[in-house]
Order: structure tokens, then sequence, then C-alpha cells
């Protein structure tokens, strides 16, 4: 996911690198502060002290986390909206059925009653709506060069919505613990451009 | 050095350690004693981490390099079941409540727990109980569905051996355990502080131990409530979670997370207790900001109960509801914050000195921030979409729980290991221990977070060269080593120590709480005599103590009849208020807990006359206990003339505050059953209402009216009118009531096996006569000790500890017949 692909996947990269130089600086900052405690000579008068020690719990066990807290959610929260499969202008997303058992994805396209396994085949940058659901215990679909994981329990449909930059081969699996297969259950995603997958949806017709 | 004890304090040392002693040989087995039973809490722990953390090795062996076949996929699915059930359960809790054990009654000022039998029984259950689910690992049947279990995968179709099997019963076998220490501690802490030591000026640590004690009452319900339903649907075939029938595997992820999340707070408290009593004593000052941290420790007990479904943020679950709890989850940043910046300016006003302990105090620090804010990134769920379930989380988890668990814990160990063995431990070796686990950690987890970025899935037993895992794996997997190395240098030291280490001077660390008080290496009865407390720091601001205490200069000097005795006082003020008489060695908690490992072999191996046998030998056994633990003439002798009445004179005495805190338990345990009616009924999506109710109203309600006239009728009794007619009455219409229910529920024709609608309803009956049945008995039984005197008029307290159990048992009874019967029929059955 260190390698995007994808409009999600771009997202949560962006997310991590934004929360990791905004939180690696506090942690740095809490450890020098620990390191000087340890070092500095005491307190002078018990009033000191306690000036001192509001300020700390105060500023660093209140104010901080707060101020961190909106921060990360003023960002994240837009970026995961974006993420959802709300309805997008001009048209229904490309929706396509997958459905998994041990120890293997069912792919099916409503539209064109194409049925694939172990493959999903999509046009670049365009929105495209997974539909999932599991035929025994409980799975999860994740390509991670594209964007975020989503359970597969029996009984129930998600959707899972992705858009891929550009065309090529990426890799997906299996994401939450299934049995025995588990580590094998893998599936490939082959991204086309508008032209080569009006051509795949021809011939696999 | 002090002074040594003159021979009238010699004497009376012996005198005490002739009534509190373990009895020798075999005997030992008897022990009820807070300090051995904490002890041996300890110390099996320690043994399930060693198996524990042998399983990672071999989980780290095979994930060395990509594409190995050394272990293969169904052994490696076993391995890291077990590996996380192993720690989380056998070890981590257990420890943390045997620490709590052995500390508590000693920071407190008392002698000994004030339920010194169950903490018995609590250990035998968790030895037990462990023993079997490791028996499982060697006949290689081990569970391999996950410490988390998630159905399907956990069902009898998808999982049929028996692996489940040991997982269900023994963890529940276990939980016993750790209900019975949360119920013990929680009175213990409230009812038994040595007089003056009002809620203030209660060391720290116990405020932890509470938060903790009172979390495991609510927190561990709800994975009982699961694992029994689970069983029931694997081994008779009832409908919970399997989609067919009205049931969803969902719910199960609900109730395993309610109590999972809450118990990673379980575990970080105490820890935290540790740290907040250990910094203070080597920063030479009292901590700075009390009631910051006691106001920390209680929010996050109560936000720890809203986070549960950040561990279920890729099921498909609302969005309104994904943020509420991604808030939930980064608030918990704010007590963590709080107590991290009480440390760091105790620190900071202090002047400090860097013993073993603060070695791993400072690694506990550096590795806990370090899981706390990867912690805050994964509470946004846009991101925790990308790496939940990779080995990201895996990092961030140990991060968190060897950060927030283990550090502290080993720093524990080594401050408080001169008050077991009355000797320092050696600081060259115990800094090679750290520094080789501290590196060795760093180097597994610390990498472990850039695989799981690069996409490496948890929980798979091998991965694909070339994808960018290898030398991280392979580096990880060298760290697992060091850091075994680190495990075994620690060990090596700690048992050394025992030998050669240079004997501890009294207060080894000059610290200020009441532990230290007792002379080196620790006694069995740990004060000879109670002292009036007037300061939150008792050995800074009375330092007198430490010679006053053994002198017998205070409460309680003397034995008196032979028997064990503490002080019980005001649960908020700490005013001395009784004197609580304790029970002595005893084999009754073996037995009981043999009988129970009886029960729960015998369903293991699906044997149920033989189960059956063996519950009705629980029950009696459980009957006899309690026969002679209450008010029998061998536990009550005659009243004492002036001072501190006796806890069994008084009508608010211990007992009744552990049945009221264990009914707190209990309706956590109903209110989680009511939980699951309520989430099925609109969300599963093969859920049938009938049209009507298949239970008879008039049978319902009719029962229901003789358990209100049962009640009012027990109600006179149990407030002053006591007599045995009465109570036979009482008795006599409790058996009515329990008559009509049976009979309403097998006239019902109910099908468990068909629909979740009719697994629910037998669920709750069952409880419903569970609950009734045992009311009745023991009212039956107090007709009885009514006949023989050991209750009366002037002796009413054993029917004041049985008074909140008729209130509790009427109240679910007719909450269910709202909630099952009437509310159905209000909303519309046939949806």
């Amino acid at each position: 996911m260190l390698d995007p692909a994808g409009d999600s996947a771009h997202s949560a990269a962006w997310l991590w690198w934004g929360m990791l130089g905004l939180l690696g600086t506090i942690m740095l900052v809490v450890f020098i502060l620990w390191f000087i405690a340890l070092r500095r000579a005491p307190a002078q008068t018990e009033a000191a002290a306690g000036r001192a020690a509001r300020w700390w719990i105060i500023g660093g066990g209140l104010v901080l986390p707060m101020t961190v807290i909106v921060l990360i959610l003023a960002f994240g929260i837009p970026l995961g909206q974006r993420m959802l499969p709300l309805p997008v202008a001009g048209g229904e997303p490309l929706q396509i059925n997958v459905t998994a058992r041990q120890w293997q994805w069912q792919v099916s396209y409503p539209d064109t009653g194409i049925r694939l396994t172990d493959e999903v085949h999509i046009p670049a940058n365009t929105p495209v709506d997974l539909h999932l659901s599991s035929e025994d215990v409980v799975h999860s679909f994740w390509v991670p060069r594209l964007g975020g994981k989503l359970d597969m329990i029996p009984g129930h449909t998600n959707v899972l919505r992705l858009q891929a930059d550009e065309p090529g081969t990426y890799r997906g699996q299996c994401a939450e613990f299934c049995g025995t297969g588990h580590a094998h259950m893998r599936f490939r995603v082959v991204v086309h451009d508008q032209a080569g997958f009006r051509r795949w949806r021809q011939e696999a017709r | 050095m002090s002074p040594a004890p003159s021979a009238e304090q010699q004497t009376r040392h012996e005198r005490f350690e002739r009534v509190w002693g373990n009895r020798p040989g075999w005997g030992a087995l008897s022990a009820v004693n807070h300090t051995t039973v904490g002890l041996r809490f300890l110390v099996t722990g320690l043994v399930f981490f060693l198996i524990g953390g042998l399983l990672a090795m071999l989980i780290r062996t095979q994930l060395a390099l990509p594409g190995q076949e050394i272990i293969g996929a169904d052994l490696y699915n076993q391995l890291f079941t077990m590996h996380g059930t192993v720690m989380m359960f056998l070890f981590a809790i257990p420890v943390l409540e045997g620490a709590a054990m052995y500390l508590i009654p000693k920071m407190i000022g008392a002698r000994d727990l004030v339920f010194p039998r169950l903490s018995a029984l609590g250990y035998f259950c968790y030895l037990f109980g462990g023993l079997i689910i490791l028996s499982s690992l060697f006949l290689q049947i081990a569970p391999a569905s996950g410490w988390f279990m998630y159905t399907p995968l956990s069902s009898s179709e998808f999982s049929p051996g028996m692996g489940s099997d040991f997982w269900l019963l023994g963890i529940t076998f276990v939980e016993i355990s750790a209900i019975s220490a949360g119920v013990e501690l929680v009175v213990s802490i409230l009812r038994s502080r040595a007089p003056g030591i009002s809620l203030q000026r209660m060391p720290l640590f116990a405020w932890y131990i509470l938060a903790m004690a009172l979390m495991i009452i609510f927190g561990f319900p709800p994975l009982i409530l699961g694992s029994v339903l689970l069983e029931l649907e694997r081994a008779a075939g009832w409908v919970f979670f399997s989609v067919e029938g009205g049931g969803d595997p969902l719910l199960w992820q609900h109730l395993f997370w309610l109590f999972g999340h809450p118990e990673v707070y379980i575990i970080f408290l105490p820890a935290a207790g540790i740290v907040s009593t250990l910094i203070p004593v080597f920063a030479g000052r009292p901590i700075i900001g009390y009631r910051w941290v006691v106001v920390a420790i209680i929010m996050m007990g109560f936000v720890s109960f809203g986070l549960w479904v950040h561990h279920m943020f890729t099921v498909g679950i609302p969005q309104m509801a994904q943020a509420f709890f991604s808030v939930a989850s980064m608030l918990v940043a704010i007590p963590t914050a709080i107590q991290i910046f009480v440390w760091l300016a105790t620190l900071w006003a202090g002047k400090v000195r860097f013993h073993l302990p603060m070695l791993w105090i400072m690694g506990f620090l550096i590795v806990f921030v370090c899981g706390g804010l990867t912690g805050v990134m994964l509470a946004l769920v846009p991101f925790n979409w990308q790496v939940h379930d990779t080995h990201f989380v895996v990092a961030h988890m140990h991060y968190v729980l060897v950060g927030g668990m283990l550090f502290p814990l080993v720093a524990g160990l080594y401050y408080w290991l001169p008050h077991v063995s009355g000797r320092m431990p050696s600081d060259s070796m115990g800094r090679w221990g750290f520094w080789l686990f501290f590196a060795g950690f760093n180097m597994t987890f610390l990498l472990m977070h850039l695989t799981g970025l690069l996409g490496m899935p948890r929980r798979v037993y091998t991965y694909e060269a070339g994808l960018g895992w290898d030398w991280l794996n392979l580096l990880s997997s060298l760290g697992g080593f060091v850091m075994a190395i680190g495990v075994a240098t620690v060990i090596l030291d700690i048992v050394l120590h025992f030998r050669f280490g240079r004997k501890a001077d009294p207060n080894p660390w000059q610290a200020d709480t009441l532990e230290w008080a007792i002379p080196m290496p620790v006694n069995a009865y740990n004060f000879a005599s109670i002292p009036e407390i007037r300061s939150r720091h008792p050995l800074w601001d009375q330092p007198e103590l430490m010679q006053t205490i053994p002198a017998g200069e205070h409460r309680l000097g003397m034995i008196e009849d032979g028997r064990r005795d503490t002080i019980g006082s005001d649960a908020i003020s700490g005013e001395a208020r009784e004197v609580m008489h304790l029970p002595g060695n005893a084999w009754e908690p073996l037995v009981t807990a043999a009988l129970l490992a009886g029960v729960c072999l015998s369903l293991l191996l699906k044997t149920y006359s033989l189960a059956i046998i063996f519950t009705l030998l629980v029950l009696v056994a459980c009957l006899r206990w309690s026969w002679v633990n209450g008010l029998h003439p061998r536990m009550a002798p005659r009243d004492r003339t002036g001072g501190l009445p006796l806890h069994s004179r008084t009508i608010d005495g211990p007992g009744r505050w552990g049945m009221i805190v264990a009914l707190m338990a209990d309706g956590t345990l109903f209110a989680s059953l009511i939980f699951g009616w309520l989430y099925l009924w609109p969300v599963a999506p093969d859920w049938r209402m009938p049209e009507q109710s298949p239970l008879s109203v008039w049978g319902l309600l009719g029962s229901g009216l003789l358990l209100a006239a049962a009640t009012g009728l027990w109600w006179r009794q149990a407030r002053g009118a006591v007599s045995m007619g009465g109570l036979l009455l009482v008795a006599g219409v409790g058996l009515a009531h329990c008559v009509a229910l049976v009979v309403t529920t097998f006239d019902a024709g109910l099908r468990p096996g068909h629909t979740a609608h009719d697994s629910i309803l037998a669920v709750v009956l069952a409880y419903l006569i569970f609950h009734s049945g045992l009311t009745t008995l023991l009212t039956g039984l107090q007709v009885m000790r009514v006949r023989y005197g050991y209750t009366s008029r002037t002796l009413p307290y054993e029917l004041r500890v049985l008074d909140p159990l008729w209130g509790y048992t009427v109240g679910v009874y007719w909450i269910s017949i709202a909630v099952f019967l009437a509310m159905p029929a209000a909303f519309g059955g046939g949806a």
C-alpha cells in the first residue's frame, strides 16, 4: 500500500505519511522530555513543582491529544467519505459480484453474465462497485495497491468501491483468516484501459 | 539495618504463623492464603508465558523465509491460535490477577483477601483449565480458528474436530478464576482497608486494581455467554450464529469484542498501576496529580466499553456507527496522555535514582508510546481499512501489549522480588537481560509495521518470495530469537538471585507503601498488628510503622480463639467497622475445582450423563462448602465484648458485598443475552418471529406472581421476622414457582435446533429456571440453618447475604417477560 495505484489507496497512503510525520514528531518530543526529566535537578519548591505539573498535565494530557484528534479527523473523515460507494454523477458504476468460498473467488458480471475464478477484470479510471459475499466462512477482499479491504460475511452483502489509476495487474488476497488454505487464497485484478476492457469483454463473453 | 526482633516479637511471630501458615507437605494444596495463592498464580502464569513464547518462536521460524514448509498450514493455525490464547488467557490476565492478589492486602493493610477460599478455587480452575487447553496441543487437536474463534469457521461444520470445543469449554472454565478474582478484589479493596485509608488516601495501585476488577466483572460475561452459545450450537445444533435458522455470525464478533476490547485495558491498567507505584518511589517524591490519575483511570474504564467495534471496521457496519466508534477510540488517547504526562511531571520534579526496575519502566515508556500512537492511526477508519488484519496490526498489538504489560510487569517483578525472597537482584545481569530483550523486541516488531504496510496479511503460514517481505521477515525472526535470549537471561537472573542475591535492607527502595512494612522475606499474616493510617504515603509520613507494626502495638495484635482475622472498614471513609473472620486452609476449593474439571472433560468427550453426575457433585460440594464456611459454630465463636463487632454480627458484611458484585457480573451476562436477542431480531437475514409466542402467557404470569409472592414473604424474613416456618413458606412458594416455570417451558415445545428465536428463548428459560431453583434451594438451606440456630433474629447475616439474590431473581424474571414476550407482541410478530 506504500505504492498506491488506486484512489482509495492514494488516500490511505497519504494519511499514513501525514500521521507518521505528526505523531512521530510528538513521540520524539515526548522521549526528549523524558530524557531531560531523568537528568535534571529536582524542583526547588513544592509550589514550583505544582505549577510546572499543571502545565504538563493540561498541556500534554488534554490539549495535545485533543488537538491531534481534531486534526486527524478533519483530514481523515472527508477522505474516508470519498472511499465509500456513494452514487456517482452520470450513471451507475460497474457492478461486479464476488462470492468467496474456501478457498477461491467466484467473480461474476451481472451485466454481461461473464463468470471468472480468482480473477477480476476492471477498466482503469472508472469507479467499480464490488458486491461481496461469502458461501461459507468469513473472508475479506483486499487488493493492497488499490484500496482498503472489506469482509465477506455469510448472509450479508458488502459493497466495496475501487478505482484503479492505470492498466496493470495487481495482487489481491484474502485478509480474514479462513482456515487451512488462507495463505494461498489469492487472486489477480487485471486493469485494462477503456478500449482494452471493451475488447476483453467481447472475448470473454 | 533494623534491630533484631525481640524475643517477644519472635513469639508473636510464631503464634501468628501457626494460625496463618500453610499445612506442611501435600497439605500445602489446601492453602488459601493470598500470599501463597498470588505467588502460585504468578509462577503458573510465567510457565504459560514460556510455553506461549515457545509457540511464537515456532511461528517465527516458519515465517523466517518465504515458501517454507517446516510447519504445515494446519499445525501453523494451531500454533498461532494457541499463542494468542495462551498469552491472553493463561498468561497476561492470570499473572496480573496474581500480582494484584499478592499485593493488594499488603498495600491496604489487611491480612488476607476477604474470600480466601474463593481465591484458591480460582487458582485451581485456572490451573486445570489451562492444562486442559494445553493438552489439546500435545494431542495435535488444538483449536485452529484463531484466538478470536470467528464463526462460521469455528462452527461444527468448518471445524469438525474437538479443537474449538477445547477452546470454548477450557476458556470458560478458566474464566471462573477471572470472575472470582474480580469479585474478591473489588470487595477487598472496598471493605478491608486498614483504618484511616479513605478513598482519598488509597495507593494509586489499589485504584488501578479496583478499576481492573470492575472491568473484569463487566467485561468477561459477554465472552462467557458467547462461548456457551457457540458450544451449544456446536454440540447440540442450536442456532445462534449460523445464518440458516435466523442467527448471524456477526453476533459472535460483537460478543467477542465486547469482551475483547475491555480486556486490553484489563491488562493495561494493573501494569500502569505498577508504573504509577514505581515512578514516585524512584523519583523520591509523591506523584504529581493524584486526582488526575484517578480521573484518568475511571475515564479509561468507561470509555473502553465503547470501543469494541473498532475491531470490526471492515465488516461493513453503518458509517455513522463507524464514525462514533472511531472518535471514541481516539478519545482513549486523553486518559492515556494524562497518565504519561503525570509520570513525566513527577520525574521532572523529583530526583531520579536509576535502578534496574526504572530501566524497564523506560522501556515501557518508549514501546508503549509507539504502540499508542499507531493505535491512534488505526482508529482512523479509512486507514484501518487498509492495514486491518495485516502485520501492521500485529506490530501495533505487540507494542501495546508487550510495552503496556510485559515491561511494567518485569519492572514490578524486579521491584518486589526482595519482598518475596529478602534478596536483591543482580544489577549487571539484569541490564543484559533488558537490553537483549529491548533490542530483540524492536527488531522484531518495528520492522513488522513495514511488512504490514507492504501488504502482508496476518495469519498466513507462508508467503511467496519477491513481494519485498523476505528480508523483513528474516530480520523479525532473528529479533525474536534475540528477545528469547533476553527472556532467558532475566529468568536466570531471577533464579540465581534466590541463592546469590545480596540480603535486602528493610524497605530497600525507600518506598512509601505499606507492603514494605512487612518484615522480609514475607510472612503468612502480613501485619502483626493493623495500624491507623493518616497519610497517602504511610511509610514516608509515619516511619515508625516499620517498628510498631511487628511489635504488635496496633489493633488485633493478639490471636483470639485461634482464628484468622482482619479489620473491615467503611468503603468510603476507611473507618474501622468490624472484625472480619477469615476462613483458613481448606480442601473444598481443590475438590470443587477438580469436580468442575470433571464437568469440563465430560462435556468435551460428549459423555453427557457423566457431565450431569459431575454437575450434581459440584452442587453438593458447593452446598457443603457454604454450610461449613458460613456461620457454623466453628466459624462464629462467642461475641466479643466491646470494641468492634464480628462481621457475622452485622447486616452489611463482606458476604453481602460479594453477592452484589457477583450479581453485577451475572446481570451483565443477562444483558448480553438481551443484546443478542435485540441484535438478531432486526439484523439477522433469516430471523423469524412467530405470530404468537410459543410460551403460555398465563403460565408465565402465574409463575411470575408466585415468584413475586415468595419474594414479598422473603422480604419480611430478611428484615427481622426470621422464623423457620416463615422461611419454609418462602421456600415452598418458591418451589411452586419453579414447578410452574418448568411446566410452562416444556409445554411450549420449543425447537431450538430449528430457529434462533427458539434457541434464545430456551437459553433464557434455562437461565430463569437456574436462578429460581438456586434461590429456592439456598432458602431451603436457610430453613435448616435456622433449625440448627446458625441463623436467627440476632444472627441475620446470612439472610442478608441471600437477600440481593431474591431481588435479582424476581428482577430478571419480569424483565424477561417484558423483553422476550411483551416486546414481540407489541412490535409485531411474524416479521
